[in-house]
């Protein structure tokens, strides 16, 4: 699967999880919680849902990966490769 | 007593199946508009119930909304509407002597049995159980999203007191108030209970759901063919304060706390105990001072069941036997019961009695039940009456809970 895939997957995730956020310019090199209202809880339902919809586990010490877009593309497209 | 240990109401808040505001909600009393629905309710089909409208988004983001409990919800619309109702100057208020005390029947039914069913649909998984489930299920958890979300740094909890939960909370402002724990007050009860299968269930094992082919005729308190409860969502809040800050601040006095009781049957978990229920609107009438024949309005807590209803009506006959001024209504018979926010809600609908002097009815009752036959009961239309000074409101509950609030008008 593509960077690109990937990080369209995480903003639809985002988009259910924090539906008041404007998602349309986000930085794919900057932190996500540095632009968005995103707490702890909201980044375990980010977790959650990889489980859920795409039977992607993510360990709790790599829970830093999931910091930007770029850095969830990167760690998670192996992972969802896998997954295919 | 001094100004310091009269209690007022000051501002309401209130959403019902019915109305979002206690004009819509009055009006709708007054002209006999009811509001029961056909929803399909999980493992059970199509169940009668009572849903409310009101704009969630109104005092909340959709983020909250999602991670909050319906009950949660209701409270914060309720709150904030309170607030706004009662003009307090909410932005100089000293947040930190509010207190927050909500009236709940139940908490957390809702919240486990859509866990329960979300990890149902992934082989009873536990690693898919939500990390919500704990915040929004911990039994503080309307009145802590109330806190929340206006900044109240006070006291919050709830009151469970099963169907008695209501009036339980305003009695609790009453107290906290008098104590000097507190300087102002949120407080009533919510509901969340319709969306839950297992309240539906149990009633309807234990024969006490109703059915009707018409959903607004299901719930019929008094009548003589009634077939049980109309289980409800909804919620009331009001902002409540000592008399001397009130009128300091100019408030509008919707009501003055006259008396109130709490006891207990302590004798069986689900059948009601006519002696007791009696004993606690005595209690009640003692605290306020009155008499049976001061009280202008009882408002009844009959729920539709066969022997509910009838021994409510024992209870009230011996006390108010020979007080044929005091008229009788029902408000479940519009709106189903809205279990924990039944106490408060039930009364917001009659305080405008005071000043428009009309008592709304009970309706659907087509043939009056002999048991359930009392003097004054208002039946079917609205009644004129010369004045409304005082108002007795009935909540009991399961397990032998009884509560009664006697408010008066300010003068």
């Amino acid at each position: 699967m593509t960077h690109q895939k990937v990080k369209e997957i995480i903003i639809e995730i985002i988009s259910n999880i924090a539906p008041d956020e404007d998602l349309s310019n986000i930085k794919s090199d900057v932190p996500l919680r540095d632009q968005l209202d995103l707490d702890s809880m909201d980044f375990l339902d980010i977790v959650m849902e990889l489980r859920k919809k795409h039977s992607i586990e993510v360990p709790e010490a790599d829970y830093p990966r999931l910091a930007s877009l770029d850095s969830c593309a990167e760690y998670l497209s192996p992972k969802f490769a896998a997954n295919s | 007593m001094d100004s310091r240990d009269r209690i007022v109401i000051t501002g309401v808040g209130l959403t019902a199946p019915n109305g979002n505001s206690m004009e819509e909600f009055r009006y709708n009393l007054l002209n006999g508009v009811p509001n029961i629905q056909r929803i399909d309710m999980r493992y059970m089909g199509p169940v009668l119930a009572g849903v409310c409208d009101y704009d969630s988004l109104r005092y909340q983001k959709r983020k909250e909304v999602r991670n909050g409990t319906r009950a949660g919800s209701i409270g914060i619309y309720c709150a904030n509407e309170a607030i706004r109702h009662s003009k307090v100057n909410w932005d100089g208020i000293d947040r930190s002597r509010v207190g927050i005390y909500v009236g709940i029947t139940e908490h957390g039914n809702v919240e486990t049995e859509d866990e329960v069913f979300n990890i149902s649909q992934f082989d009873y998984d536990v690693k898919y159980w939500s990390h919500h489930h704990n915040p929004r299920t911990v039994a503080n958890n309307p009145a802590g999203e109330i806190s929340i979300n206006l900044g109240v740094t006070g006291p919050h909890y709830t009151i469970g007191a099963a169907c008695a939960a209501g009036n339980a909370g305003v009695i609790q402002a009453a107290q906290m108030l008098r104590l000097g724990e507190i300087d102002f007050a949120l407080a009533g009860g919510v509901s969340e209970s319709c969306r839950t299968f297992g309240i539906f269930a149990s009633f309807k094992s234990q024969g006490a759901l109703a059915e009707h082919p018409d959903p607004n005729k299901a719930s019929r308190p008094f009548d003589v063919n009634r077939n049980g409860i109309v289980v409800s969502e909804g919620g009331c809040i009001y902002t409540i304060e000592r008399l001397e800050d009130a009128l300091s601040r100019g408030a509008t006095i919707i009501a003055e706390i006259s008396g109130y009781c709490i006891n207990s049957d302590a004798t069986d978990a689900v059948l009601p105990n006519p002696e007791r229920q009696a004993e606690c609107m005595r209690l009640a009438l003692k605290k306020a001072q009155l008499s049976p024949s001061d009280i202008d309005i009882i408002s009844t807590h009959a729920t539709a069941t066969q022997m509910g209803d009838s021994q409510e009506c024992d209870a009230i006959r011996a006390v108010f036997g020979s007080s044929s001024d005091t008229h009788i209504n029902n408000t479940k018979s519009f709106i189903g019961h809205t279990m924990g926010a039944a106490g408060a809600l039930e009364l917001a609908g009659n305080l405008p009695s005071f000043s428009d002097n009309y008592v709304h009815p009970t309706i659907n009752v087509d043939k009056l039940d002999p048991g359930c036959s009392l003097d004054s009961l208002v039946l079917n239309r609205a009644l004129k009456v010369d004045k409304v000074d005082s108002i007795l409101n009935n909540s009991f509950g399961m397990l032998g809970i009884n509560s009664v609030l006697i408010v008066k008008k300010y003068n």
